[in-house]
């Protein structure tokens, strides 16, 4: 598969917006879960 | 909380078996620290690999054009929110039986990414329709179902962050999920039926086109990526809780003590 | 056997009876839940007549999600739950009685009260029938799943809306086949297939609800 430019490939064939806010929102969910959870770990080290 | 009331975490020392061995929170803990970074790791390269593959290898769909490469993250997070449902009512079933309190910690552990790919599944699920289907939303069995999965889910975590006492919020939490487990095949079978008889969402997505070899790699790399990722993280989830848990447990003390 | 089963019944119906107003409260909700949805959608008899299985079916489970609440709640704060327990009965039989108390109080008056309420639908007569025989299998699965709700979430702070997040879900198969019975027959086939199913699924309900109920209210009372 070859996109010619990277343009192209941010275009997605005219499905940008589908194609990458499924995949943003995913890596989103994926950071929020990541980030709560380094927090949580965080506060139950220190809690004495 | 004091160990002395889980027969089996207090006998896991004497009865030699490994498996028991580690059903004990305190010898848990340092192995679940190991296995995290191998399967962050392992998560990483195979998401890697799978977004390589399915951007760059994978060719376009003759029928539905780029948009179709939504599939990579879609049918990877229905599948693992289908799977770590059934994981969290095994374990919770291992719980009720066993009365060992490890069970229940990775049930709630298991929850949260479970709802997050249920999501996902959901979310993507609606941006992939609307451009093949034309709209966000339809009536399908598949995406019912999911729906009353996440629903299943919120009831879960709801009901286990309400119950404070841990050792009740995993047992009836452990209910909820085999209950769940149960109905989960009648809802799949009750909203197919539904649909059929209802005529009015025509589209079906079994009906696939035949698959290239590179697609079809490209979402079995990412599944497996999201399967690591949710080790990793339920791992990491159960360490937290488990410190949490047995804050004043004299190893959490001493644990503290050595850093 | 029996015998203990039908005291426990007797006892719950009979101590339900003393709070008449509340019982009645619930099949009043449900009356009024019906009657708002044509004036909500407009009175067009065809779109009522569709719509009038689902609303219904919809008006009968929060009616019973709402009277789950008390299903154990009264005998849990004054401690007679932990007595029955302990007791020489098996627990999964004190729960069935339970159960069909709470059925006979609110599921049954609501199947009964369902023609008269279809009538509002323009429903003939045939639909009728049918609706009030869904409602009378579905109706005790109602309160057999909801029963294992209301066990989960005793003395839980925030239980009624947990409750009806919980048990809500599990109703999805019921108000499927209830509602797509009533609609079968409107379109001139036969119920019998959802009727079964339905059947079918009360079956399932009363095999695995006792059980989890009953280890429900054991962890509640731990």
């Amino acid at each position: 598969m070859s996109w010619g430019s990277f343009g192209n490939f941010l275009h997605m064939g005219g499905y940008a917006l589908y194609v990458w806010g499924s995949y943003g929102v995913a890596a989103l969910c994926i950071a929020a879960e990541l980030g709560t959870l380094a927090r949580r770990w965080r506060a139950a080290q220190r809690r004495p | 909380m004091t160990t002395e009331s889980y027969p089996l975490g207090a006998q896991a020392g004497s009865h030699g078996n490994w498996l028991m061995k580690y059903a004990a929170p305190q010898a848990f803990f340092p192995l679940a620290g190991k296995m995290i970074p191998w399967f962050g790791t392992l998560a990483a390269l195979l998401g890697a690999a799978g977004l390589y593959v399915g951007f760059f290898v994978a060719p376009t769909d003759f029928q539905q054009g780029e948009v179709y490469r939504i599939i990579f993250i879609h049918v990877a997070a229905s599948w693992m929110s289908m799977f770590i449902y059934v994981v969290m009512a095994g374990w919770a079933a291992l719980g009720l039986v066993l009365n060992t309190r490890l069970s229940g910690m990775m049930a709630s552990a298991l929850a949260p990414t479970g709802a997050m790919f249920t999501f996902v599944a959901l979310w993507s699920g609606a941006l992939w329709g609307k451009p093949t289907w034309g709209t966000w939303w339809v009536w399908d069995a598949r995406l019912t179902s999911e729906l009353i999965l996440l629903f299943l889910y919120f009831g879960f975590i709801a009901l286990t962050t309400a119950i404070d006492d841990p050792r009740r919020a995993d047992r009836a939490g452990a209910l909820l999920a085999i209950v769940g487990v149960i109905n989960i095949p009648i809802i799949y079978f009750s909203v197919q039926w539904w649909n059929t008889l209802h005529q009015g969402a025509s589209v079906s997505l079994t009906k696939s086109p035949s698959m290239a070899t590179t697609m079809l790699t490209g979402m079995l790399l990412m599944a497996l990526a999201a399967w690591m990722y949710s080790i990793a993280v339920a791992l990491w989830r159960v360490r937290s809780i488990i410190l949490e848990r047995e804050r004043d447990a004299a190893w959490v003390r001493e644990l503290r003590g050595q850093e | 056997m029996l015998g203990g089963l039908r005291s426990i019944i007797a006892r719950d119906v009979r101590l339900s009876m003393r709070r008449r107003g509340e019982v009645l409260n619930y099949l009043v909700f449900f009356v009024i839940v019906v009657t708002l949805f044509p004036l909500g959608v407009g009175p067009e008899p065809a779109l009522l007549r569709t719509m009038a299985p689902g609303i219904v079916w919809v008006a009968a489970l929060l009616a019973a999600m709402l009277s789950l609440q008390r299903l154990f709640a009264a005998d849990y704060a004054d401690g007679t739950l932990e007595q029955m327990l302990i007791s020489a009965h098996p627990v999964g039989l004190i729960v069935i009685g339970k159960m069909v108390a709470h059925w006979l109080l609110s599921g049954l008056p609501l199947t009964l009260l369902a023609p008269v309420l279809g009538l509002q639908f323009d429903l003939p007569q045939k639909a009728l029938a049918v609706l009030t025989l869904s409602l009378a299998i579905g109706t005790p699965v109602l309160s057999l799943i909801g029963g294992v709700g209301a066990a989960l979430t005793l003395g839980v702070r925030g239980g009624g809306v947990l409750l009806a997040l919980l048990v809500l879900p599990l109703y999805v198969p019921v108000l499927i086949f209830g509602t797509g019975s009533v609609g079968a027959a409107l379109s001139g086939m036969g119920a019998g297939a959802q009727l079964s199913l339905l059947g079918a699924f009360l079956a399932i309900s009363c095999v695995v609800a006792p059980w989890a109920t009953s280890a429900a209210l054991r962890v509640a009372c731990d």
